[in-house]
């Protein structure tokens, strides 16, 4: 609260919130859909005779959740910072994420670099492939079907949409992250960040600038 | 296998994506069947999916390929720029020489 409290209205409104019905969601204690309900039997199942237990899923939950889109911009405030390392995302962005403590857990994790004539954008079609262990969970529109089929078939309208305009000379470079490669896109460093140090780079880079979708520090037009 | 067997298509070969036709867990995506492309790059071999996902495992590896395929050969009324293109991962077995 700012100590500039002037606002006008009276303190006499009762906080006892006797008044009214209070704003309520709605419980989330629906049926079950047919996956929920298998998921849960099949779950149970393999607790049950001994396949898996309770607390190894748990911990497995909490692998999962240790990706951040915060883990990708910090290996790209590096790389911007040193060309060594850069050098070694772009040969093996798994062993270079390594370097920085980052358990990627895919297979392959491949950065693609995005160039004053290049500009890369990923996607995939065929699911919602992603580099979870890297970035956490997709946003809910990188695994829309609108997306997935619009970004190969029309990604300079789907840029725009976010902001994002290329010049006719610029390629526009679309990934399909389709089989067994996982991507993040390296931006390139913006003008005016000489002075940064790694961790203001850092907070340059969202989530959509390592997807392709935005570009560092730059806010959408 | 040798890696000489392993990746038979060098970066800049022509390749055509060809559409196998096969049911189940495939990952060519039908939009780039029938059409040609570049070799990126040789991104190594790995297990077929479509063998996998139905758990036979560990019965050997295939070469996988990113192939750069150029928007207009895609899309003949793709709206935007003659250099627009797009790379996927295609299996060997999904690849001829163009």
């Amino acid at each position: 609260m700012s100590s500039d409290h002037d606002h006008d209205h009276s303190h006499d409104h009762g906080h006892d919130h006797g008044q009214g019905p209070h704003p309520t969601r709605e419980d989330d204690d629906l049926a079950l859909s047919y996956g929920e309900a298998k998921f849960l039997a099949l779950k149970g199942l393999l607790i049950e005779k001994g396949v898996i237990t309770a607390d190894e899923i748990r911990r497995r939950h909490e692998v999962n959740e240790l990706g951040t889109p915060h883990q990708g911009a910090r290996m790209v405030a590096k790389a911007w910072v040193d060309p060594g390392f850069k050098a070694r995302v772009l040969k093996d962005a798994k062993a270079a994420a390594i370097e920085l403590g980052i358990e990627v857990t895919e297979a392959e994790l491949m950065a693609i670099e995005n160039t004053p004539t290049c500009h890369n954008i990923i996607v995939c079609t065929l699911c919602s492939c992603y580099p979870r262990s890297l970035l956490g969970e997709p946003p809910a529109w990188y695994v829309s079907k609108a997306y997935r089929s619009r970004a190969v078939r029309e990604p300079r309208k789907v840029l725009r949409e976010f902001g994002l305009r290329f010049p006719e000379g610029v390629e526009v470079r679309v990934h399909d992250s389709n089989a067994d490669l996982r991507y993040v896109v390296l931006p390139m460093r913006p003008p005016g960040t000489e002075a940064a140090s790694e961790a203001e780079l850092a907070a340059l880079v969202s989530r959509d600038c390592l997807v392709g979708t935005a570009l560092p520090g730059r806010n959408p037009a | 296998m040798s890696p000489e067997a392993s990746r038979p298509y060098a970066p800049g070969t022509r390749v055509r994506i060809i559409d196998l036709k096969k049911p189940g867990h495939v990952r060519t995506p039908t939009y780039v069947r029938e059409k040609v492309g570049t070799i990126d790059c040789f991104c190594g071999a790995f297990e077929n999916p479509e063998e996998r996902a139905y758990g036979r495992v560990g019965v050997g590896r295939i070469p996988l390929y990113r192939v750069r395929v150029m928007q207009r050969d895609l899309w003949t009324d793709y709206d935007g720029s003659d250099n627009d293109s797009l790379v996927l991962e295609v299996y060997h077995h999904w690849l001829q020489p163009a």
